[in-house]
């Protein structure tokens, strides 16, 4: 993977028994070291949310609704997967619920079956991005281009990129919480990030004229 | 076999990803030393997964986790966990 680390510093194997040993004391009844346990979930549990509910709002509310259905449900995990990644899959339910029970948007939110996306997914074809200063990549109107575009996805493109790239599951845990294919999360994946370039692509280059520098010709 | 752009576009993903066999990551190589387009796009994609993997770039509302963890602390207090086994309606699609 590429990326700064969505979630931070990669998590250690003594993270993980951290996180072992921090839920069989929930379990034997210090509740309060929950707090401590889903802090570094938060960013993920909210993000997943938002790819589904696409509204911040609604994704909070989501968000708080399954952290507390995971803490009730607590004693069924079992360790066999992450805890962050358990915490993904009750997200998903609970937004699956949520735009179920609310009947929006059926065709878009819900597709998730075998049927893809028509669509253009050729990227596009620039001469002069290795032109672009690093700088560039440093202002922040460009990181709320992206925000933007990704919101922008068509849901099955968004949801896989989201897990994927910004919170960077492996293909097979993403197989696994969105009840599809690891082939059909490489499809998806490769596409939404050809949209992603083709939208961006052209902003990056726009947004910069007259700009002179050959930063790209080292990679 | 020499690949053409639109068969290298095809992989770009999987190239980044670091997922296509050995040959083939031989083939777009081979392409890539002489094909400015398709390294221009490779590095956009690239750049674009970088910036994605910056913390500032998908953020959580201020305030966020204070809220997440004041429902938390009200609602923990009178909630149980539930014993082995009922929780069936979390994986009910």
């Amino acid at each position: 993977m590429v990326g700064g680390g969505g979630q931070g510093k990669k998590r250690t194997e003594a993270d993980f028994r951290v996180e072992r040993e921090t839920i069989a004391r929930i379990l034997s009844g210090e509740t309060e070291l929950f707090h401590d346990l889903i802090r570094p979930c938060e960013r993920m549990v909210y993000l997943t949310a938002l790819s589904m509910m696409k509204d911040e709002a609604e994704a909070e509310d989501a968000t708080q609704e399954a952290m507390l259905k995971a803490f009730r449900a607590l004693r069924s995990f079992h360790g066999a997967a992450k805890f962050s990644t358990w915490l993904v899959a009750i997200t998903l339910n609970e937004c699956r619920r949520r735009l179920r029970t609310a009947k929006r948007a059926p065709a878009e939110t819900l597709d998730t079956g075998g049927m893809e996306q028509e669509g253009d997914f050729t990227p596009a074809v620039l001469t002069d991005w290795r032109e672009i200063p690093l700088e560039a990549l440093e202002r922040k109107e460009i990181r709320l281009a992206l925000v933007e575009a990704v919101g922008e996805l068509p849901a099955i493109y968004r949801q896989v990129f989201t897990l994927r790239d910004i919170e960077e599951l492996d293909v097979r845990e993403t197989a696994e919480v969105l009840e599809i294919s690891a082939n059909v999360v490489k499809v998806r994946l490769h596409r939404a990030r050809m949209l992603l370039q083709k939208r961006l692509a052209p902003l990056l280059k726009a947004s910069l004229p007259g700009r002179k520098r050959s930063f790209w010709s080292t990679t | 076999m020499r690949l053409k752009c639109e068969h290298v576009w095809s992989y770009i993903s999987e190239y980044i990803d670091g997922s296509v066999d050995a040959q083939v990551r031989e083939e777009i190589e081979k392409h890539l030393e002489h094909c400015e387009i398709c390294t221009a796009i490779l590095d956009s994609t690239r750049n674009i997964l970088v910036l994605t993997g910056d913390a500032r770039t998908f953020e959580v509302p201020v305030g966020f986790s204070e809220r997440l963890h004041a429902r938390l602390a009200k609602e923990l207090l009178a909630t149980k966990i539930d014993g082995g086994g009922g929780v069936g309606s979390l994986f009910e699609g």
